[in-house]
Formats: structure tokens, C-alpha cells, sequence
């Protein structure tokens, strides 16, 4: 099993030469979405590959921590998926997709399950079933939870059956591009680095999927993985494929701010879903001025709101933030129901929370825009390309609740699976144009050959920091158009990225290609954010404040003719029997 | 050697860092660089690799992803002690820092292995198979969760399978700590119908481990390999209802029991 040390070939700088691989549904990004697609995909008969940019088992899923929300009714019996589809629709300040969420709401409940019949051991109430916590703006006691470490259950699970399927995958593999049928427009294929040795590869397949996840690094402050670079968003962007409610980012309202190497570390919800709570410098439980019925556990825009407004009035901690306690629960019950928090502060920051406050401060930590799709078959508006997970759009809406994103993936990395399967056993293997397969050859190698000495980890700095200068919790047109000007500084910049050394594993080489996607995303973000004038969930806009009925439409950003342009569709209303199911709460 | 620093560093001020840089291939011979990273308060060593690819050589070839002790990607040694880059703090270290990658596995670039064989192995384990009256909805009880949790919380940074001797030499029929870890938490999952010990001895090389508990002192997840995983199974084949953690929860109880022996 264990090998020495092998001598291995190299593979010169500027080889063009590439192994083609092709299969029926290619899906890229191992995450929840990934890997519940791909069990679909393989169950369902069609030969499988799953391509993954960071190892099997280490994409960004399994960070999470706080839970996976389902309406199981488990703790509380009142619970419905009805309930979770008012609950979703109301905080996503109704601009979701109300099919989306129906679907979502509903089939939440067996995903759930089904992970547990898969091997996952969640948490238990009394009786013995999952036990449910709660979190914010859940109406009921709602996530199931495996401690503070769920998304690690979950993706070893899903890991785990893939793995015992024999389901082929590729880790440290990453894409550049789509391709297209030059004939009828389906999605046909992608190019992609072997990141482990430097070799091209050419993938041909019937339908892809794309589960790529976030692009929280476009951000300094992030609780994000270094993978979240919106590859995929980037990739189908440039392939034609619609995005839609760019301008949507969730800051979460606690991350870590002491020290600065870990700034931005999520301190997971669960912390105030077990009782924490907040204070300013003042000592004032300030929560109750802005959410006196729901405190803590308010809304994480308005909690994110909250403390940034604390923070902008003086009223900040030592280090910048607020103050997080949650001391009075005791040792036992914090070590027990959030061991990975106790552990974070006292490696990181010689806190020990069963005694001492915590400090914290806003976070980025989610996408809530990114591909359009169908809400039936989480298909894109490009034919065959599939996306699900956090890389799609139309489920959060404005605002995404704690613990809908681990349902998400299953619900939809399940439902693409299948859709794409099924597709892809009713079309013949789709043409790949060679021109422009040996055009983006060219563009993936044109780091190595550049005549400039631009570091690409020096200007994903920059990104991150102009994006959190310029496009943080609360903008104004100034600022976004401040932060677009500085977009543009950097794309010129960026024509003098330099790949340094030998193509194995060489980052200043993959980073290059991430930072032309990143820009690219940015740039989408801050248009839609200019083009929202109102203020609503996760977008704040200090020049609009308020809501305006109006803007009750999604932002659509496309690429025409070269050209990145933006159009509005109204929202969706749902039909009256879903409809009657709204419950506002003021 | 290479050296991008100044000629008199401050120590206070500045952390010098040995890092091993070589390819695996035919042309490249391993060799150290040295670079002298500023200080900050709290600062990781990843933070610090970090500050070279950014700021001093770019061609600085690291695994990372969560940066947050979460993903088990950062793996290395450091000062000889296999540890996570992203949750070891300078600060815990006296003077210089020598950065070496695992050495159990195949090296791809500076501090990056290759460590595919793990999922060759992984595959072989037969997997979570409920038992036959198991149900669609289970029943279970935390008391049966507690007792499985440990092994769950592994985070594949095979820290452990650097350590142990028996891989390092290259033993090709031993599976490895990590994996005995696999066996157990499927043997001690609630709703599991198969024991693994067997498989575990005869397929899985388990013999081949004499017990030094080197695995257990450097795991970041404090899982007591040896003690709680490797011991077990290899007596469960004696004896199929040795159940350590299940006999003192009986004991404690007085008898009521959650769930039962396999
Ligand atoms: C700290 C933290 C805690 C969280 N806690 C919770 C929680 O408690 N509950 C909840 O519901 N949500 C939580 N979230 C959010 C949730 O974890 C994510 O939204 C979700 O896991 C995203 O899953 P995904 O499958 O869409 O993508 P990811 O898990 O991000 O996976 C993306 C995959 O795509 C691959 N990839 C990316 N680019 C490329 C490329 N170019 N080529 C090939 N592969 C590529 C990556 O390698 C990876 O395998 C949390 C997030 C964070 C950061
Ligand atoms: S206890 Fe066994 S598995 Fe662990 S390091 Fe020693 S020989 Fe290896
Ligand atoms: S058992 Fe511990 S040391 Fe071994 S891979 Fe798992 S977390 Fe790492
Ligand atoms: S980067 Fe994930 S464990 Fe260190």
C-alpha cells in the first residue's frame, strides 16, 4: 500500500499536450452539492466523474458547523415544512424563487434522513431521534446537529458512499472553462490542470454539473476556505450561462477578530443558539434595541447590521468588535455542545470561553447569488450544465438562514444528479470545438510565458481588501464605484501575472487563473450592488435605506457579445395555496 | 542555501523559517531555504508560509484549505513533529523553524505529498451496513452517539500514519492508524451490523502495529488512537462483545443499557 518515494517524469513548462477523459455526467467540486449529485448521477446508471480542486474529503463543507435545518418536528412537534417555507421565503426578504423553496422546504425531511441511513450520527433527543437545536430566525427548534462539527459528518458520509461505490473521482484537479457544442450550444466539456503534476486534461461528458461552492475569498474577512474562489461562477459566466442576485453576500455576524492571522474565523451561531449573548463596550445587551422580540437570534443581517452599527458609534470592543458570552452556560454544557469553539479560542487566542468572553465582528461567510437555474432540475440556462449548492442562485434570497445551505446541497446536489443523469442517456456525446480548446490551452499556459512579475497571492490580497473596503455590510454608490475603478487597476495588473517554477503543484500558477475568475466576479457583485438602489437583507445601501416594493425583482447578470450586462425579472408570486403560507412577522 | 533575509534579523521582530524545497523528480535534489518573516501577534506558521508565497518567493508550493484546524489539509513536520501548520502557533516554538512535509508520503513539491494511496485503502473497508431490522427512521440514544463520536471527529490529515513507524518503513500490508480509526467508527456506530476486527487483522495488517502510541500523542483531534481504536480491535477478535466504552456506561448506569454489543 505504501510506496517509497518514486522518481516521477516532469513535464516542461509550456507542454500543450493534454489526456482526454470522457464520461456522462462530469461533475466538478466535491462539496455536499458534489458529492449527493454524484451518488445520484452513479445510482442512477450513468457513468460518473467528479473532479476536486482541494483533496476528497477537505472542500469547504466541512467547515460547517452550526447544523443542517429540516423541518423533522422532532423537538417541536408544530414544526412543518410549511413553516420552513414561510420562515426561508420571509428572511430571503422575498426575493427566493418560491418553487425553489417549496422543493426545498419539503424534501429537506428525507435528505436528512436519508444521511442518516447513510451512516451519519447526528445528535439525539431523549426519545432518540435527532435532536434539533435552535438557531436564528427559525421559527422552530429546526437544525439537527452533530455537535458543532455537522459538516464534517456530512461529508465523510457522503465521502464514504461515494468511495464504497467505486464512483470514479479526481481530487486536486481543477477547471479553467466550459465548452460548448459549436453545432447546438449543450455543454460539453472542460479543461482542466492536474494541480498534483501539471498535466492538462480535456473532459468530454453529456451534461456537467457544477458544485464549486462560494467565492467568500474575494473578501479579506472571510470564515471562507482558501477553494472558495468562485471558480465555478466564473467559468460559467464566460460559458454564457446566467448569474443572478450577484450583490447578495452574507456577513455573518461573529467571526473571530483576535489574533489578526485568524481574523474572520467563524464563531459559529450555535454559540448564541446555546444561549450567548451580546454585549457592546458599554456592557448594554444592545440586540435589544434592534430585535427585542428575537434578540440574539435575530436574522443574521440584522444581527450583522447591529453590530457593525455598535461598532461604528464607539460603542466597539477593545479589539473592534462586540462582545460574545457565553460563560453562564457552564463548562460542561459548552464543552459538550460546542467543543470546536472551546477548542478555536483556546489554541487561537488563549480564550478559554467557559470563562471569558469572546470578542467578535462580521464575517463574510456566504453567496447567496450565483447561477441561475431551474428550480426542477437545478439546470442553468446554458443545455447540460447543471449547477447546485452554494455556486447556484434562488433559494436564500436576500438573506440566508443558518443550516439551509447543508439542506440545500443535499436537496439540489440530489436533484441535479438525477436531472443530468436522465439527460445525459438522451443525447449523443456533445462536439468539443479543438480551436477553442487550444485557444484556452494558451490562456491556462500564457502565466508562464508572461514577460510581467505580478504575484498572484499579492493581488488576491488586493482584491480582498478593495472588496472589503469598498463593498462591505453597508455601501453607497461612491464606495462601489470606488471599488470599481479599483477592479479595473488590477485587471491591468493582472496581464502581468507570473507563474513561477515547474508546473507540479504550482499555486503560483493555479492562484493566476483564480485571480482572472475573481476579478470577474467582483466586478458582477459591485454592478448589481450599484443597480439595487434599496436597501434589502444583506444589501445595505447607506445613499437608499430603505425597502422599495419596486426592486421586489432579481438582478440578472450576463455576458453578451463580450460585454458583461445586467437585466431585472419580477420576482415569481407564488400560487395562492403557498401564498396563505407566508406568515410575516411584524 | 538560500537565504532572503538581512544580514543581522531580530528575533523579536522576525521569525527565521527552514523550509524543505525539492520536487521528487529526477532532476530537482532537496535542499532548505531560509527566510526571515515579521512577527505578528498570534500568528501560525501557515500565516508565516503564507507571507513568503506572498511576499518573498511565490514558487513556495503549500496544502492548505480551511485554515482552521477543520480540513486536515496543512500537514506537515515541524521541528521534527508532525503537527498542522494552520493550528501551530509560532509562538509555542524557540527560535528558528524548520518546515519538512510528511515523510511517509511520496513528495510532490516543498511541503506537499502525495497521499492518494489513503483512498486505495479506504476502499477497501467494507462500509457502513445497517442492520437488518434497522428501520428508515432510526432509534438510537446519545449515550450510543458519545461512544462513536471520538472517531468521528478524524479529519484525514494522516498526521498519524506519518508517525507510526511501521508505514514510515513502508510496510505495504498494514493499513494504518488512520484506518484502524475508519474500522472503529463503523464498528462502534449504533446502527452498524458488521465487525471489522477480523477484516481489520487478516486484511487490514493490524499485527503489524506493536502498540508505541506514537499515533495517538500527535493526533490534533485527540483521538486516543491506540487505546481506543487499535487496542479494541485487536481484542474484539478475541473476544466479539468487548465493548470498553459501552461496559463503563453500563457500569454507570446500573445496568441500563442504549444499545447492544455487536
Ligand atoms: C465556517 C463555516 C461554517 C458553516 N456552517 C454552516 C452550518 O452550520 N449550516 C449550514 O447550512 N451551512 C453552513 N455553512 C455554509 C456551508 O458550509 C456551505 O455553503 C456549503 O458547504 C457549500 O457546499 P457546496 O457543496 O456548495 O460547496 P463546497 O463545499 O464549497 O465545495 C466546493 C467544491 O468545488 C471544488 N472546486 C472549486 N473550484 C473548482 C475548480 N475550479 N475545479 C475543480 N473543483 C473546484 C472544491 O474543491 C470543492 O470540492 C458554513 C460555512 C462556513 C465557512
Ligand atoms: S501505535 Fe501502532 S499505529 Fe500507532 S504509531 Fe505505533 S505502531 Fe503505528
Ligand atoms: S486519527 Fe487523528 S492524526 Fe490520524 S488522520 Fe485522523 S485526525 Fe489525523
Ligand atoms: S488548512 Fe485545514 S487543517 Fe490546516
Amino acid at each position: 500500500m505504501w510506496a517509497p518515494q518514486q522518481e516521477k517524469e516532469s513535464v516542461e513548462v509550456n507542454d500543450r499536450s493534454y489526456d482526454e477523459r470522457v464520461c456522462d455526467v462530469l461533475i466538478i467540486g466535491a462539496g455536499g452539492a458534489g458529492l449527493r449529485a454524484a451518488i445520484e448521477s452513479h445510482d442512477r446508471g450513468a457513468k460518473t466523474l467528479v473532479v476536486c480542486k482541494s483533496l476528497l474529503g477537505k472542500a469547504h463543507t466541512v467547515m460547517a458547523e452550526g447544523g443542517i435545518a429540516a423541518a423533522l418536528g422532532n423537538v417541536d412537534p408544530k414544526d412543518s415544512w410549511e413553516v420552513h417555507f414561510s420562515d426561508t421565503i420571509v428572511e430571503g426578504q422575498h426575493l427566493s424563487n418560491w418553487r425553489i423553496v417549496e422543493i426545498f422546504a419539503k424534501e429537506a425531511i428525507e435528505r436528512v434522513y436519508e444521511l442518516e441511513r447513510y451512516g451519519a450520527v447526528f445528535d439525539r433527543t431523549p426519545a432518540g431521534k435527532i435532536s434539533q437545536r435552535p438557531f436564528g430566525a427559525h421559527t422552530y427548534r429546526r437544525l439537527c446537529n452533530i455537535g458543532d462539527r455537522t459538516g464534517l459528518e456530512l461529508i465523510r458520509t457522503l465521502q464514504d458512499q461515494v468511495v464504497a461505490r467505486g464512483v470514479p473521482f479526481m481530487d486536486e484537479v481543477m477547471t479553467t472553462c466550459l465548452f460548448r457544442d459549436p453545432k447546438t450550444g449543450r455543454a460539453a466539456g472542460a479543461l482542466g490542470i492536474d494541480i498534483k503534476t501539471g498535466k492538462l486534461l480535456l473532459f468530454r461528458a453529456r451534461a456537467i454539473i457544477i458544485a464549486t461552492g462560494g467565492s467568500g475569498r474575494v473578501y479579506q474577512v472571510t470564515s471562507n476556505s482558501y477553494e472558495s474562489t468562485g471558480d465555478g461562477i466564473g467559468m460559467a459566466y464566460r460559458a454564457g450561462a446566467e448569474l443572478m442576485d450577484m450583490e447578495m453576500i452574507q456577513f455573518h455576524p461573529t467571526g473571530m477578530i483576535y489574533p489578526p492571522g485568524v481574523r474572520g474565523m467563524l464563531v459559529t451561531e450555535a454559540v448564541r443558539g446555546e444561549g450567548g449573548i451580546l454585549t457592546n463596550s458599554e456592557g448594554e445587551r444592545f440586540m435589544s434595541k434592534y430585535d427585542p422580540k428575537r434578540m440574539e437570534l435575530s436574522a443574521r443581517d440584522v444581527v450583522a447590521r447591529s453590530i457593525y452599527t455598535e461598532i461604528m458609534a464607539g460603542r466597539g470592543s477593545k479589539g473592534g468588535g462586540v462582545y460574545l458570552d457565553i460563560s453562564h452556560k457552564g463548562a460542561d454544557h459548552i464543552k459538550k455542545k460546542l467543543p470546536s469553539m472551546y477548542d478555536q479560542f483556546l489554541a487561537f487566542a488563549d480564550i478559554d470561553i467557559t470563562k471569558d468572553k469572546m470578542e467578535v465582528a462580521p464575517t463574510v461567510h456566504y453567496q447567496m447569488g450565483g447561477i441561475r437555474v431551474d428550480p426542477e432540475t437545478a439546470e442553468s440556462s446554458v443545455k447540460g450544465l447543471y449547477a447546485a449548492g452554494e455556486v447556484a442562485s434562488g433559494l436564500h434570497g436576500a438573506n440566508r438562514l443558518g443550516g439551509n445551505s447543508l439542506s440545500d446541497i443535499l436537496v439540489f446536489g440530489k436533484r441535479a444528479g438525477d436531472a443530468a443523469a436522465k439527460s445525459a442517456t438522451a443525447v449523443d456525446l456533445p462536439s468539443v470545438d479543438s480551436k477553442e480548446v487550444e485557444k484556452e490551452i494558451s490562456r491556462v499556459l500564457s502565466p508562464f510565458s508572461s514577460t510581467g512579475s505580478a504575484n498572484p497571492f499579492h493581488i488576491k490580497e488586493e482584491i480582498a481588501s478593495n472588496m472589503w473596503a469598498h463593498v462591505g455590510i453597508v455601501r453607497n454608490a461612491v464606495d462601489l464605484e470606488a471599488g470599481l475603478v479599483e477592479i479595473e487597476r488590477l485587471r491591468k495588473d493582472a496581464k502581468g501575472l507570473k507563474a513561477v517554477g515547474p508546473r507540479a503543484y504550482n499555486q503560483s500558477w493555479t492562484d493566476s487563473l483564480q485571480v482572472l475568475d475573481m476579478l470577474l466576479i467582483c466586478e458582477a457583485m459591485i454592478r448589481s450592488a450599484l443597480e439595487r438602489k434599496e436597501s434589502r437583507g444583506a444589501h445595505t445601501r447607506s445613499d437608499f435605506p430603505a425597502k422599495d416594493p419596486k426592486w421586489l425583482v432579481n438582478i440578472i447578470t450576463v455576458q453578451e457579445d463580450g460585454k458583461m450586462v445586467r437585466r431585472t425579472v419580477p420576482v415569481s408570486t407564488p400560487p395562492q395555496e403557498l401564498q396563505r403560507l407566508i406568515k410575516e412577522d411584524d | 542555501m538560500e537565504t532572503h533575509a538581512s544580514a543581522q534579523p531580530d528575533q523579536r521582530k522576525t521569525i527565521r523559517l527552514r523550509i524543505l524545497r525539492g520536487t521528487g523528480e529526477r532532476t530537482s535534489s532537496p535542499h532548505y531555504d531560509t527566510f526571515e518573516v515579521p512577527r505578528e501577534e498570534g500568528m501560525v506558521v501557515l500565516n508565516a508560509v503564507h507571507y513568503i508565497q506572498s511576499h518573498l518567493d511565490p514558487s513556495l508550493s503549500i496544502r492548505w484549505n480551511c485554515k482552521a484546524g477543520r480540513c486536515g489539509s496543512c500537514s506537515a513536520e515541524i521541528n521534527g513533529r508532525p503537527q498542522l501548520m494552520c493550528k501551530t502557533r509560532v509562538d509555542s516554538i524557540e527560535g528558528e523553524i524548520t518546515i519538512e512535509p510528511m515523510q511517509a508520503f511520496p513528495r510532490l513539491k516543498d511541503l506537499v505529498t502525495d497521499v492518494t494511496a489513503n483512498w486505495k485503502v479506504a476502499a477497501t473497508i467494507p462500509p457502513f451496513t445497517p442492520k437488518a431490522n434497522a428501520g428508515d427512521i432510526y432509534t438510537f440514544y446519545q449515550a450510543d452517539v458519545d461512544r462513536s463520536r471520538e472517531f468521528r471527529r478524524c479529519i484525514e490529515c494522516f498526521l498519524c500514519m506519518d508517525v507510526c513507524h511501521v508505514i514510515r518503513e513502508h510496510e505495504a500490508d498494514y493499513m494504518g492508524p488512520r484506518w484502524v480509526v475508519k474500522a472503529a467508527s463503523l464498528d462502534m456506530h449504533p446502527m452498524d451490523g458488521l465487525n471489522r476486527s477480523k477484516f481489520m487483522k487478516d486484511a487490514g495488517g493490524l499485527g503489524y502495529c506493536n502498540i508505541t502510541k506514537c499515533c495517538q500523542e500527535i493526533c490534533p483531534e485527540h483521538i486516543v488512537i491506540t487505546d481506543d481504536a487499535i487496542i479494541p480491535e485487536k481484542e474484539r477478535v478475541v473476544d466479539r462483545h468487548y465493548d470498553p466504552i459501552l461496559w463503563v456506561y453500563r457500569r454507570l448506569k446500573g445496568g441500563a443499557t442504549a444499545g447492544e454489543t455487536k
